[in-house]
């Protein structure tokens, strides 16, 4: 008896010494913060997942599957701004909840995870999607429960829902001034295009001819599309010798450019002497391309990990560190990173987490806090961001060789560009 | 579009387009021969060839990365060990595999697709849990990177001809072990009719699971060579299944020589035609053909004549 009698004592003790040790760091939890919100019946009038202390939010990105490769550093991002925020008191005093869904690079399921986070998990907002097969397979369900999707990927434009945020750049915005540069510095008159052979490489050598045609006054003197997954490139390379390009503009996606590069570097194509810009190389496709492989290419985005500004050294630091000190961070992991905090902010200043006052109140929002710098969101729910052109090195990074003067505008339906 | 070209230029261009071909065909050997020999003599489908390729890339991988930071001074030369040990990785599991799954198949031959079908999905999510979801890049040695000058226009690919030569040296190999060796005999036999082949006193059991290891491994000294030229990633193995398929199919399942001949016309046709027309044309032209020389022709290019 007296045995479990100072058993118990002592148990007592130990949670009271644990109560007392916790106390002042408890001060500094953001549990204390979330309880500052405004009234649940207030922040969500259309039966969200909201409830006094927390908020639930869905990450929908393919965890299986080959598009597991690119979707990886999304959806690290998205968790690594999410903790952040909760970290620093949630939003609207909750504390983010997060669903995670695999859409295991399968259309179908894309769409009928989405349903399941809207429908049955009532989720407030979703960050997802990679592809734009992935992205127009959910666009109806987003738009039918009436959903938030804040969707990271550069893509070819063409497309405006109330329902979507485009955190990545549409086409325009990402090629043109990189093809300007490009005949400004490098006195680029001939453009050999090479793309995998989908929709956005096709819409965006679409925009890309309409602008070295009718604006540099050049000449496209080639354009080939391949199957995804092709991995023999020894033709369209010969291609290039006979038609000398001054500069060779791709957007090759996937495992095919891992192929592309090692060929065109055994092939004898030194990118020290022809200029290659790319539209779809980031970091994260440096890994598996190997830099030696592509140094010299310009890659040409809004973001690169290199950028040197407090926001970014801050991001870059505090990713690697919860995944991981060799993980690299490409474009669109840097416009997942945007889409949480984006949210808060727009559920901030409108109040609520309703979707359609955040629908209507993302227009104008601005976060200075990005990595890539101050972004804002347009009326047509796109971002106004600069956009960059890298120098690929041989240890897999990019130099800034060219940035911008100002934000450009998106403009996903661009005319005189279809 | 030759017109504004002078007829060096052309001619240097045909030389190295021709040396395309080839590079593309040995290619097409290469991934083919394994799967000629399992799905060829021994009739099972095994759609997780590229999977035991991809198992090939990963070892050259590893042992890249342990020659660099422990034996620096060996690793212009790692790429032959890496080879030897992705054959004996892959042909290790090609045992395991058929000791488990495959032999309790072989009167069911359209199981064995579904099963090796799962299989290929389990080694996909195997090498995503194992090796990370991006794909990896495979450090070459110098001297396989780069290009050889043999005219001022004319320049040819250093690991283009690397494989052309491992694919030379495997094809004899196997034909000497297929049409040579006391195994090969053994495995024909069988290949022609098991239970006869069984009641002479050929252990059948063994000589299918050698068969299956051996398929295996060329398969991965392909993924091992594959390395050079394209992606080294847990879905990458898929890039090559369906042209593997299709070179073997279209060669005449059981036939060493219909591989090679189908390899050869498939590659030819197609690297011609991608310089001609785009890649997407050329790829749909080349199927179009093969599936109207099927219809002239089920069997394949090459069939062995057998009495049923």
């Amino acid at each position: 008896m007296a045995d479990n009698d100072r058993g118990l004592e002592s148990a007592l003790r130990r949670r009271l010494l644990m109560g007392l040790a916790a106390a002042p760091a408890a001060a500094a939890l953001p549990r204390f913060a979330f309880a500052a919100g405004p009234a649940t019946a207030a922040v969500n009038t259309t039966g969200l997942a909201v409830t006094d202390s927390e908020v639930t939010v869905g990450i929908l990105h393919s965890v299986t599957g080959t598009m597991a490769i690119s979707e990886t550093g999304a959806q690290q991002a998205e968790k690594l701004a999410i903790e952040q925020i909760n970290a620093e008191g949630g939003v609207l005093g909750r504390k983010i909840k997060v669903i995670q869904e695999d859409g295991a690079s399968d259309w179908p399921t894309f769409a009928e995870k989405a349903k399941k986070l809207l429908v049955n998990d009532k989720c407030a907002a979703v960050f997802g999607c990679w592809t734009s097969a992935s992205r127009k397979a959910v666009l109806p369900v987003f738009e039918q429960y009436n959903g938030m999707l804040y969707y990271p990927t550069f893509y070819e434009g063409l497309e405006e829902s109330k329902n979507v945020i485009y955190t990545g750049q549409e086409a325009t915005q990402q090629i043109l001034a990189g093809l300007d540069w490009v005949a400004k510095e490098k006195g680029g008159k001939t453009f050999f295009f090479i793309g995998s052979d989908y929709i956005w490489p096709r819409t965006s050598n679409k925009i890309a001819r309409k602008h070295v045609e009718n604006v540099i006054k050049g000449k496209v003197v080639g354009e080939e599309y391949f199957p995804l997954g092709h991995t023999q490139f020894n033709s369209v390379i010969n291609k290039i010798k006979l038609t000398k390009p001054n500069v060779i503009f791709t957007d090759v996606v996937g495992g095919s450019n891992v192929a592309f590069y090692k060929q065109l570097k055994a092939a004898g194509i030194d990118l020290s002497k022809q200029v290659l810009m790319t539209i779809s190389v980031t970091e994260d496709e440096i890994d598996g391309i190997g830099g030696e492989n592509i140094a010299g290419a310009y890659a040409c985005m809004k973001y690169f990990q290199s950028l040197k500004n407090p926001n970014n050294e801050k991001f870059v630091a505090a990713f690697k560190k919860m995944w991981g000190e060799k993980t690299v961070i490409g474009d669109v992991t840097q416009a997942a990173y945007l889409g949480p905090f984006l949210w808060k902010l727009t559920a901030e200043k409108v109040g609520s987490f309703d979707v359609d006052k955040i629908a209507a109140g993302s227009a104008g929002i601005e976060f200075k806090g990005a990595p890539e710098g101050y972004v804002r969101i347009h009326p047509n729910h796109h971002l106004w961001s600069k956009t960059r052109v890298g120098l690929a090195k041989a240890d897999g990074q990019f130099e800034v060789v060219y940035e911008s003067a100002g934000l450009i505008e998106p403009n996903p339906f661009p005319v005189g560009y279809q | 579009m030759f017109g504004d070209y002078s007829l060096g230029d052309l001619g240097a261009i045909f030389a190295m387009q021709g040396f395309a071909g080839l590079i593309l065909f040995s290619v097409y050997v290469l991934m083919a021969l394994g799967l000629a020999i399992i799905f060829g003599q021994m009739g099972v489908i095994n759609m997780a060839h590229g999977e035991f390729m991809i198992l090939g890339a990963y070892v050259t991988y590893l042992c890249s990365g342990f020659f660099q930071s422990n034996l620096p001074a060996l690793f212009p030369g790692y790429f032959f060990v890496a080879m030897v040990l992705a054959f004996l990785a892959a042909g290790a599991l090609g045992m395991l595999v058929e000791w488990a799954l495959i032999r309790h198949l072989y009167k069911r031959p359209l199981d064995t697709l579904l099963a090796t079908w799962g299989l290929s999905l389990i080694l996909q999510q195997a090498y995503r849990s194992i090796f990370g979801a991006r794909e990896v890049g495979v450090e070459l040695p110098s001297w396989l990177i780069g290009s050889v000058q043999v005219t001022d226009a004319i320049e040819i690919p250093i690991n283009g001809m690397f494989v052309m030569a491992v694919t030379v040296l495997i094809t004899v190999a196997v034909a000497l072990l297929l049409f040579a060796s006391r195994w090969g005999r053994q495995v024909r036999a069988v290949m022609q009719n098991r239970v006869m082949a069984g009641a002479v006193g050929i252990d059948t059991d063994r000589v299918d699971r050698a068969t299956f290891g051996i398929g295996c491994g060329i398969a991965g000294i392909a993924g091992a060579a594959f390395t050079m030229i394209g992606s080294t990633g847990p879905t990458s193995g898929q890039l090559y299944i369906v042209d593997t398929f299709l070179i073997v199919v279209f060669g005449g399942a059981a036939s060493l020589l219909g591989t090679i001949a189908s390899a050869f016309s498939i590659s030819q046709t197609q690297s011609t035609l991608e310089f001609f027309l785009s890649g997407s044309t050329a790829k749909v032209l080349t199927l179009l053909g093969v599936v109207a020389i099927l219809m002239l022709r089920p069997q394949g290019l090459f069939t062995l004549k057998v009495r049923r």
